[in-house]
């Protein structure tokens, strides 16, 4: 039995009929369409599926969509506004902070939500603070370097 | 137009953000299952929940009559695809037979048995809910040793010993030496069985259109051209109307470097149904399924003279296959022996592999490959003989270093060294960490109770893959240089770089030669209905062997420049530089993008001259590069916890000429969090019935941000004489570093309290016995 559901994702809204089962994962990547938040393992543990839900970081492969309905929603694809890229992303790039890109996505939306709460976190405090998003790729130092640079630039 | 200006700033060397990373960090990028197609079906797999078992029946009728269900496909089906390919061939190496879904009997725990096709990837799940399998358990075994072990239940019952294959590589006279060495160590030493864990899992489309006889294939691996041909010879289809692609894949560390049993799969539903489907790998199925690494037990000996002075060393190795034997499965440990004499002057070694079946998915290409194990057993051995001896870890290795006048070096093992100053890394490594002080603060530390400890590891690795004779499919690499009539420069390489950056380091080279800006460059890889026929990402060869045949292809296309440049400025003296013919008598000049349109445009060409810019280069290596390097590791126990705290960690590596730093910096770090994963955290486990324990990633330890220390990276730079460029490769250099170097650091650490060896990975609770002052 479909449910309608209304979501505003990346200001935009939506409406849908959705079967109560689908993950709001697989409904922001098949139906909505947006398929920078990535499935990386479906039990969120890893975090590259990662999106903003009412201003919080949330592991959307971890709820419904209908949980989804009328909420906000901000993917990774609605964070530059009007073609310029959000600090931590320009971040990202200057510091080398990605590789392959797969946890990429949801790792910046993470690093985004550290630093609205902690605007000049220590090393150890961004560690902590990204520790549920996983990285196979860079070691991590070169994602620690980036957040402080976004720190550091939103500072200054 | 492009812009093409006079640049006289070289682009190698320097440190510049990529080129890959706008789509990257917008999440704008490809990855397969970000791909949706008209008409585009889901499959789902049905994997045996035993290590092994007979199947008595399967009853697929429900699933059949399920709504949205197309097809099932079992084994029975689907025996007209060929068996999935070993690629290793080695004298009396024993290969069952891989077929791409077991029919009577299965052998690990994830053996595709059945195929259910839907509409919907959720439907395709229930369908697989609703086939019934009978399946009739039998003995199973999980560990090598007791594969091999008298009585032990056959893996494969044509071959009760369970064993695949033994190899034997012997030089000098290694019982000679150990008979007159004044001290033998011995040690067994294991390395654990580790899931690569690439954070995309494996996923395929396959889409295949009947009136062309063309068959579409997208997979997340790192050798379409190879997937390609070897999946053309499964399915029974012309080569030529079949294209493999490979989006934005999600890394791999060797776990793509593959053919696996979905990709041609997915390509007989495909040619079945007429449709495009869609298969994307779960974590678990990632786990179960796509290839492991490591799981060597090794028996280490090592003889010496009292003076430290290394005389021979002896390796007994058994390596867990698996089941079956991926595409290079039985090869991964024969690399563990040709490095087994390190940076060291061994002229006497022994080594003997058992190649063991287990009930277990097969082991294939990790991160390193037989080169980490390879690397942990020498340098642990080293550090134990020392301890032996009373002499310092950094004294012994300087004393058995290959001088850095003695190169090539022909290695005991059939190897030729190309360049190397083993000590230059390593002394700066020492000079960086402040070993003297380290030492005094470890003396103070001892003295107050606590349990600091010093380790290192001094690494040598064989890159660039390789000379086509020493591997299974050819070790060339190609590039295809295109100048487009307006100047554009589009660069075609046969590597399929997938997280590694070649899109900028190329683009780097390319710039250099033609005199363009990085912009101007477009690299393209992973399509083989565009790139021609390459070999693929892997053994730290993409810049190593990719870079060169760029540099070729280049060469070749500058030959054709400046060709076209004195037709244009009608003057046999011309030099081509800084994106311009200039004409050496009258200073005239013709910029690249004027060259380049006028070779399309064609007019007034001397008779066989042959019109556009475009040049095309297959370089074969003459021989591997062996980048080297020193990593020290200062940890600290935590008597109470068992906890390790790693202090320091200094890497200095030396992977010939850098093309860009900041890559090089980003693949130390990573290729060091895979070691360190090996050394403290990680380890694949099943239990005696063969179940996977550590199926998923809330038992599989990958680290975390939080879990990586601070790593110091700096470099040597030995150029390598075996390519123009010099580069040696960077891609597994930190993980084979890494592990020795934290084992021994923790070890050093409990010294003091008897602590010879310790195995890995040095969990809290491991650790913790001992440093409580229980036993290991």
């Amino acid at each position: 039995m479909k449910k309608k559901i209304s979501v505003t994702i990346n200001g935009k809204r939506h409406q849908d009929e959705v079967e109560p089962r689908l993950l709001l994962i697989h409904y922001l990547r098949e139906v909505v369409g947006l398929t920078g938040p990535h499935i990386g393992c479906e039990t969120s543990i890893c975090g590259a599926c990662t999106v903003e839900i009412d201003g919080k970081a949330v592991k959307s492969c971890s709820m419904f969509a209908v949980q989804a309905d009328g909420r906000q929603i901000l993917t990774i694809e609605g964070l530059a506004a009007n073609g310029n890229l959000h600090p931590v992303q320009e971040a990202f790039w200057n510091e080398h902070g990605l590789q392959c890109g797969f946890c990429t996505p949801g790792m910046i939306m993470t690093s985004k939500q550290l630093l609205e709460r902690n605007p000049s976190p220590t090393d150890a405090e961004i560690r902590h603070g990204i520790e549920g998003n996983l990285c196979r790729c860079t070691g991590y130092q070169h994602i620690v370097n980036a957040v402080r640079a976004a720190a550091a630039k939103a500072g200054a | 137009m492009a812009t093409t200006i006079v640049k006289t700033e070289k682009l190698s060397g320097q440190r510049l953000r990529r080129k890959e990373d706008p789509r990257l960090i917008t999440g704008t990028a490809t990855y397969v299952d970000d791909i949706k197609m008209p008409g585009m079906h889901h499959a789902c797999v049905l994997r045996s929940p035993h290590a092994a078992a007979r199947i008595r029946s399967i009853d697929i009728e429900a699933a059949r009559n399920h709504p949205g269900v197309v097809a099932v496909f079992t084994g029975a089906d689907v025996e007209s695809v060929g068996p999935v390919p070993c690629g290793s061939s080695l004298p009396g190496l024993r290969v069952p037979h891989h077929a791409i879904l077991a029919k009577d009997r299965v052998y690990f725990v994830g053996h595709p048995v059945a195929v259910v096709v839907a509409t919907d990837r959720y439907i395709a799940a229930d369908g697989v809910d609703l086939i019934e399998v009978d399946f009739e358990p039998t003995e199973a075994v999980s560990d090598p040793e007791k594969a091999i072990a008298p009585g032990a239940p056959a893996i494969h019952p044509e071959w009760p010993d369970n064993i695949a294959f033994t190899y034997h590589q012997e030089a000098g006279e290694p019982e000679k030496a150990f008979a007159e060495a004044e001290i033998v160590v011995k040690q067994r030493i294991t390395s654990q069985r580790l899931i690569p864990t690439a954070m995309e899992t494996r996923g395929v489309i396959a889409d295949y259109r009947a009136a062309e006889k063309n068959l579409t294939l997208w997979s997340s691996t790192q050798i379409p051209h190879l997937l390609r041909t070897l999946v053309a010879q499964m399915l029974g289809i012309a080569e030529n109307r079949f294209r493999v692609i490979t989006p934005e894949v999600g890394g791999g560390f060797g776990s793509k470097l593959n053919v696996y049993a979905e990709e041609a799969l997915m390509g007989f539903v495909s040619m079945k149904i007429g449709k495009p489907v869609k298969w994307i790998e779960s974590r678990r199925e990632n786990f179960l399924c796509t290839i492991h690494g490591r799981g060597h037990v090794d028996y280490y000996e090592i003889a010496a003279k009292r003076d430290g002075t290394v005389l021979g060393l002896k390796l007994k190795l058994i390596q867990d296959l698996g089941a079956y034997h991926q595409l290079l499965t039985p090869a991964i440990p024969t690399l563990s022996v040709l490095m087994m004499p390190g940076l060291y002057k061994f002229r006497n070694i022994a080594a003997d592999i058992i190649g063991a079946f287990t009930n277990c998915v097969p082991t294939d290409a990790y991160r390193g490959a037989g080169r980490p194990e390879a690397t942990h057993g020498v340098e642990r051995m080293m550090d134990m003989l020392a301890a032996e001896l009373k002499m310092d870890p950094a004294e012994i290795r300087l004393k058995n270093f290959i001088g850095k006048d003695e190169f090539p070096y022909a290695t005991a093992t059939g190897l030729s060294y190309d360049s190397g100053d083993y000590a230059k890394p390593l002394k700066k490594a020492l000079d960086i960490v402040g070993y003297h002080n380290v030492r005094e603060e470890q003396r103070k530390a001892r003295a107050e109770g606590r349990l600091l400890g010093i380790g290192m590891s001094t690494y040598g690795e064989i890159c660039a893959f390789g000379p086509s004779p020493a591997t299974p499919a050819g070790g060339w690499e190609s590039a295809t240089v295109k100048i487009e009539p307006s100047g554009t420069v589009t660069v075609m390489t046969g590597t399929s770089p997938h997280g590694q950056g070649e899109e900028t380091t190329f683009a780097q080279i390319a710039a250099d030669e033609l005199g363009v800006t990085m912009d101007d460059v477009l690299v393209v890889h992973g399509d083989t209905a565009v790139v021609q026929y390459g070999i693929g990402t892997f053994g730290s060869r993409g810049t190593a062997v990719g870079g060169p045949a760029l540099y070729y292809a280049l060469q070749d296309l500058k030959v054709k420049i400046k060709k076209f440049g004195e037709l244009l400025l009608e003057s046999d003296d011309v030099t081509f530089s800084g994106g311009m013919c200039v004409c050496n008598k009258t200073g005239k000049t013709a910029p690249l993008a004027q060259i380049a349109a006028a070779s399309y445009r064609a007019m007034k060409l001397p008779p066989n001259t042959e019109p556009g810019l475009v040049a095309t280069h297959f370089w074969e290596p003459p021989n591997f590069a062996f980048p080297f390097g020193a990593h020290i590791v200062v940890t600290e126990i935590d008597r109470d916890t068992g906890h390790i705290d790693v202090k320091r960690y200094v890497a200095v590596d030396d992977c010939g000429v850098i093309i860009n730093p900041l890559l090089v910096d980003g693949q130390v770090h990573g290729g060091v969090a895979q070691g360190l994963g090996q050394a403290l955290y990680e380890q694949a486990v099943y239990d005696d019935s063969g179940q996977l324990i550590t199926g998923e990633l809330m038992d599989y330890a990958i680290p975390k941000a939080s879990m990586m220390p601070w790593i110091e990276s700096s470099h040597t730079t030995t150029p390598s004489p075996v390519n123009p460029l010099g580069v040696k490769g960077v891609g597994e250099a930190g993980t084979i570093g890494c592990s020795p170097a934290v084992v021994n650091s923790v070890v050093d650490a409990l010294i003091h309290l008897g602590v010879r060896h310790l195995d890995m990975p040095l969990t809290p609770e491991k650790i913790w016995k001992i440093a409580s002052g229980g036993h290991a």
